[in-house]
């Protein structure tokens, strides 16, 4: 019998969490437009949106209101069902990676120790490239669907770079693994805070592979050939409108949310405070600060994805096959030669 | 030959090691963009604040009056002969006895049309005006939804009253230089 009983309180809380973590992915992807366009705006010394309410806080909500309004087109010659699976796809793989990432610390309700993390499995890392990889289909089913050989063109463009990206993020991953020797994310917080040391000072070489795959893996300029506008008749969303687009749009920024949060985590402390010892304060003051502390990090991150795709050009797809698959990829394994030599040295 | 010191040579030499890392001129490109994040911006919020015009801008006609509120227009048709785009259409009328404190001659516009589609805002009708009856104003013709809604008549060209509407005169006559 004892084996059979619900824990209703553990369920509540996960799905007090699980909510509230896809509502605050939602509101920052939204607010990610905004941010977008408003720097976007600074960086080209234009003001940017400041109609809608104060600042143009409003912009957002005016952008998604438009969205909702468009008429919505479901080619004749399309797929149907695979035309509206596509981008459920994308948004659905956006949203799942954000299951094992540690928001905080623990905290204490009502006598009971929760954990601010939706799971801690111990292959969390794993998880994360097995989700992210499933992003693609997203992508190959929209553009398969629409039945338009551009779309199909384009689908196949962001499908090979998706996946030849992935190998080298996984490779300066696995130099970081050789340093944590764990695969659960909130295992490598902790390291980082009890060393004092974020991972990204024994491996800048492993954090600047992992990021430029990351703006790959999002899509985000210079590699944002899978939605080039105008040069490449748009991408594999060409066929898409209304809400359908905005999906496609919308993980994207949620993606970029997302891999902050995993560039935070892994190679910058996570919910690690910095120049603070946690130990002082009291659990749940220290719990907030934390996760203050994490989204600092990846407002950061986010501002960084967004200065960067306003400053660089994009990539040709040669220049990007080139760079994936010559540099990236011997970087990275001699990236993991020497972390492993290191290590054997050391422990020698 | 070389007619200018400017030219300058290509270099063609091939990159080095650290320009072909692209790191550095990449970090240099961030710096800059973020160097404009805090520039002056070049727009300015439109409908609020508005830049000035030169003192030589052309903009939408204005029917002028004398000081006594009279229209100054005789009908003469100078203006509509001098418009090379052919914007402009008048009827004549005389004046009434009676309608002395209206009209400053005896003769007078009883329609007087510009079709903003077509003026070019050269300002001809201005210098061919015997009677300084006709002015550009700083203004431009606002969006409209229809065509109709282009063609200006005397409603939209006469300048406001000094009698009755001194304050609505003097705002006309600002932007009416």
């Amino acid at each position: 019998m004892e084996l059979l009983s619900i824990d209703w309180a553990f369920l509540l809380e996960k799905a007090i969490l699980i909510s509230g973590i896809i509502g605050v992915s939602l509101l920052i992807a939204m607010y990610s437009t905004y941010a977008e366009r408003k720097i976007a705006a600074v960086i080209q010394d234009r003001r940017g949106p400041n109609r809608a309410g104060p600042f143009g806080i409003l912009q957002p909500l005016a952008d998604g209101v438009k969205l909702f309004m468009k008429e919505e087109i479901i080619p004749n010659t399309s797929n149907r069902l695979l035309f509206i699976i596509g981008p459920a796809m994308a948004m659905l793989t956006a949203m799942m990676t954000s299951a094992v990432i540690p928001w905080g610390s623990t905290i204490e309700v009502a006598g009971r120790t929760v954990e601010l993390q939706i799971a801690d499995i111990n292959i969390g890392v794993l998880y994360i490239f097995g989700v992210v990889s499933m992003g693609v289909y997203g992508m190959m089913i929209g553009g398969w669907s629409s039945n338009n050989k551009f779309s199909l063109m384009a689908a196949l463009r962001g499908a090979s770079q998706v996946i030849s990206y992935e190998l080298p993020m996984g490779l300066s991953f696995i130099a970081l693994l050789m340093l944590t020797g764990s695969l659960s994310m909130k295992t490598i917080v902790e390291q980082q805070m009890d060393a004092g040391m974020w991972n990204v000072v024994y491996q800048p070489l492993g954090f600047l592979i992992f990021l430029i795959c990351a703006f790959a893996e999002c899509n985000r300029a210079p590699f944002d050939l899978p939605e080039a506008e105008s040069e490449l008749n748009m991408g594999y969303h060409q066929e898409y409108s209304s809400m359908k687009l905005g999906f496609y749009l919308f993980a994207e920024y949620i993606n970029m949310f997302i891999s902050s949060a995993i560039i935070a985590t892994l190679y910058f402390g996570g919910y690690d405070m910095p120049f603070v010892d946690e130990s002082t304060l009291s659990p749940n003051t220290a719990a907030l600060l934390g996760a203050i502390a994490l989204f600092a990090k990846i407002a950061f991150f986010i501002f960084f994805f967004m200065w960067v795709r306003w400053t660089i050009p994009r990539f040709r797809y040669d220049q990007l096959m080139n760079l994936g698959w010559k540099k990236l990829i011997p970087l990275a394994l001699v990236n993991m030669v020497i972390t492993a030599l290191v290590i054997l040295w050391l422990n020698k | 030959m070389r007619l200018t010191n400017r030219a300058k040579p290509v270099d063609r030499s091939p990159m080095n090691f650290m320009e072909r890392l692209y790191l550095p001129a990449i970090m240099k490109g961030m710096g800059i963009t973020f160097s404009h994040i805090f520039r002056k911006k070049a727009t300015i919020n439109y409908p609020e604040q508005t830049r000035p015009f030169s003192p030589v801008f052309r903009g939408i006609q204005v029917l002028n009056r004398d000081e006594e509120g009279r229209e100054r227009c005789t009908a003469c048709g100078l203006c509509a002969l001098a418009c090379p785009a052919e914007a402009i259409t008048m009827e004549a009328a005389e004046r009434q006895p009676g309608e002395e404190n209206l009209y400053r001659e005896e003769k007078y516009a009883a329609k007087y049309e510009i079709n903003m589609l077509r003026c070019i805002f050269c300002g001809f009708c201005e210098e061919a005006c015997p009677k300084d009856a006709i002015y550009l104003s700083e203004t431009f013709a606002p969006a409209n939804y229809q065509r109709k809604g282009f063609i200006y008549s005397k409603n939209e060209l006469l300048i406001p009253n000094p009698k009755t509407d001194p304050e609505g005169y003097a705002k006309a006559k600002r932007s009416n230089i």
